[in-house]
């Protein structure tokens, strides 16, 4: 107990904490998401524990899902549709972009439902809100670099074979990519869950929108393949494409890299940024009475 | 408050915080609203749908559940919180735990603070009770490191070691909350808060969380704010009271005198009592009887000596005619612990229409002194020999009961020890022939 007691008294005024009905715009505080770094990771482990809990083949799922998925776009988009993939061999193609794809999705779907699906937890103890959407980030990372290793498998043999020839010095750049991704996703993600907190209607929708918004990204095709017009025009805004461009380029050698378009990508994705963070800020404090 | 109070270490202040709700469903309109309001702000001009003279405490669409609290906390002290339901007891430990923010005044928090509205939270019926440990810990603000450090502790603590690594779906719901407990009652926080989280777990095991918390104020120099409508526990726990009335604070300071305050805002009853317009509970809804007025016509105060039975006159009308009605009487103590319940032997007819009144006895004779509270409901017994209830109020009746010379051998009956009956003086009889052992 007394060293309890001297651990108290050295730390009295430490921890202050001032809450007011002022609203402030731009902080995050992040020093005290930083205290509950344990609780991130827990949360991250929580989230793959739990999806394969009770079944049968467990954590190689992880690796099956992409497989099929790929599987399935290489015979639809690759076989019945015949779109080409600038000469990159399809099973590879697809599994690369579902790769990036999946990440982007997954940060923006989980992040949506993040207020909702949390309320009960959220409306008995305070932790800072933000490590939620942190760790559904970090478990989207994982789940990236998991699917990577696929990639890089099939990345291996097709270079031997001659068939891809990857820019080697641009992987750098995919820490770079993600971490783009991730904010952009991120931003997306917190500013529907915070609007659903009031309006449950976006919950709904961002199903489809997410949906949509993938064929309006260069994923089961590549952004080559379309002539100018409206729907490159909307691909170009669009500022996943950029970055999904990029990643291309880097690791299969095939990509169309325009510096005005990742530019504007950066811009937008630190626009989404703000916007998300002053939205969640707005609604971080009070959702409890809403949702 | 005195002088001495002054100086001590001040864990938590609350100055002119104010909580509003919005009442009603959030949809279309609310959406149609916040556009109108965001519009009106946009050109400078007055919200349309802002708040004229909030001064009550219920306005328009709004709801004012805590009304202005000022309130200063000592580091090292237990405090109640007590009050009726709505009160604003729950809002106020909202705002202590961060869960939502107040809407008015500022609140100054010295130290970390962990809060117990409910417990196990974040709690995962897939994961084992150890991770469970590790998840919950570090969501009440532990580090893992803290938790390492304290695991034992908490294991040792929730009685449940055999199954630590079981997922906690397959505990039993008293072994859950006991792990729960014991994971937030190691916090290493400074101000400990808790919500009635304590009527749970089997007595022994109560008794062990109360210990816990009352050692975490005297011995560990913490900060305890606990709200309960159990007022043994709060005399048991706490060293302060605040009691809470309408979102505001009306007592502050000693517990006795807290709790008696709170008691003293239920009188007992004198006169009639009128009972058709007070509020139902939802299951009296739609009520065919309608309970009319309670009283006595022997006292005009309802104060009873020790051994004495009651004698009330119930009236009532009634939408149909019933056949076989019956009366229930629930006696409560003030602070809420039911103690008995009588009920009639025959059913009586109800009149179509009329008013009618019966007088009715009620044995309260082994009742010891004390406050109590009747709560009563009338029901139908069928043909078929099924209930069903026809109207229904809780706390119609305040009593007390007052000691006569020579109860108990004039010494002061414990109820916290004893109870709320006595039974008849023992027999007793000394053996000095025949058989002894």
């Amino acid at each position: 107990m007394n060293q309890e007691e001297t651990k108290l008294q050295r730390q009295p005024s430490q921890y202050h904490t001032h809450i007011s009905a002022k609203k402030r715009l731009f902080s995050l505080n992040l020093g005290e998401v930083w205290r509950y770094r344990d609780l991130i990771i827990l949360f991250t482990r929580r989230s793959f524990v739990l999806t394969y809990k009770q079944t049968v083949l467990g954590p190689a799922w992880i690796f099956l899902t992409p497989i099929i998925t790929s599987l399935i776009y290489t015979f639809v988009f690759g076989g019945i549709a015949g779109i080409s993939t600038d000469g990159v061999p399809t099973l590879l193609f697809y599994l690369a972009s579902n790769a990036v794809w999946t990440f982007f999705a997954s940060c923006v779907t989980q992040n949506a439902a993040t207020f909702t699906a949390n309320a009960n937890v959220f409306g008995k103890v305070y932790f800072p809100r933000l490590t939620m959407p942190i760790s559904n980030m970090l478990a989207s990372v994982i789940q990236f670099f998991v699917q990577m290793i696929l990639v890089a498998i099939l990345l291996c043999y097709y270079s031997i074979t001659g068939a891809v020839s990857p820019n080697w010095w641009g992987l750098f750049l995919l820490p770079l990519i993600l971490l783009q991704l991730g904010i952009l996703g991120l931003g997306v993600g917190i500013i529907i869950s915070s609007l659903t907190t009031k309006y449950r209607d976006l919950a709904i929708l961002v199903t489809f929108g997410v949906q949509l918004w993938m064929y309006a990204t260069p994923i089961v095709y590549p952004l080559s393949q379309l002539s100018d017009g409206v729907m490159k025009t909307i691909l170009m805004i669009n500022p996943v494409t950029a970055p999904v461009e990029v990643f291309r380029w880097a690791l299969l050698g095939e990509g169309t890299v325009l510096p005005v378009a990742l530019a504007l990508s950066a811009l937008l994705t630190v626009v989404v940024a703000l916007v998300g963070v002053m939205i969640f800020n707005r609604v971080e404090k009070t959702f409890m009475d809403t949702v | 408050m005195s002088n001495p109070v002054e100086n001590r270490e001040v864990a938590v202040r609350l100055s002119g915080v104010k909580k509003m709700y919005k009442l009603g469903q959030i949809g279309g309109g609310t959406l149609q609203k916040d556009l109108q309001s965001w519009w009106a702000r946009v050109r400078g001009k007055e919200d349309p749908n802002s708040l004229i003279g909030s001064e009550q405490r219920l306005s328009g669409e709004t709801f004012l559940a805590l009304r202005g609290i000022d309130l200063t906390v000592y580091k090292g002290e237990a405090l109640g919180i007590i009050g009726g339901n709505g009160a604003g007891k729950s809002t106020l430990l909202k705002l202590l735990c961060r869960v939502t923010a107040p809407s008015a005044g500022e609140i100054d928090i010295y130290g970390r603070i962990s809060s117990m509205l409910e417990v196990g939270t974040g709690f995962h019926g897939e994961m084992t009770g150890r991770e469970n440990i590790y998840l919950n810990g570090a969501i009440l603000g532990m580090t893992k490191a803290e938790i390492d450090a304290k695991m034992e502790q908490i294991v040792e603590f929730s009685e449940v070691r055999d199954f630590i690594d079981t997922p906690v779906k397959r505990y039993s719901s008293g072994m859950y909350v006991k792990l729960a407990f014991a994971v937030a009652a190691h916090l290493d926080s400074e101000i400990l808060i808790m919500d009635e989280v304590l009527a749970v777990g089997d007595m022994a095991f109560q008794q062990k969380c109360l210990d816990r918390m009352r050692d975490a104020a005297t011995k560990e120099g913490r900060t305890v704010l606990y709200v309960s409508h159990n007022m043994n526990t709060i005399r048991q726990l706490c060293d302060r009271c605040v009691v809470l009335d309408k979102g505001q604070i009306i007592f502050e300071g000693d517990v006795e005198e807290g709790i008696e305050h709170y008691m003293g805002t239920k009188q007992t009853s004198s006169g009639v009592v009128e009972l058709a317009s007070l509020k139902r509970a939802p299951e009296f809804a739609g009520h065919a009887v309608t309970l009319e007025a309670i009283w006595s016509e022997e006292l005009q105060n309802a104060v009873y000596p020790v051994g004495s039975k009651m004698k009330l006159r119930l009236s009532y009308t009634s939408s149909r005619a019933v056949a076989s009605a019956n009366l229930r009487m629930m006696v409560r103590s003030a602070e809420g612990n039911p103690i008995t319940m009588c009920t009639t032997n025959e059913g009586f007819s109800v009149a179509c229409g009329t008013r009618e009144t019966v007088e009715i006895e009620i044995d309260t004779s082994r009742l010891v002194p004390g406050r109590y509270t009747l709560s009563t409901v009338i029901y139908e017994v069928n043909e078929m020999g099924h209930n069903s209830n026809l109207d229904g109020l809780k706390e119609i009746y305040n009593f007390e009961i007052v000691a006569v010379s020579g109860f108990n051998n004039n010494m002061e009956w414990t109820t916290r020890y004893w109870g709320n009956t006595f039974s008849e003086p023992m027999k007793l009889r000394k053996i000095t022939a025949g058989p002894t052992r």
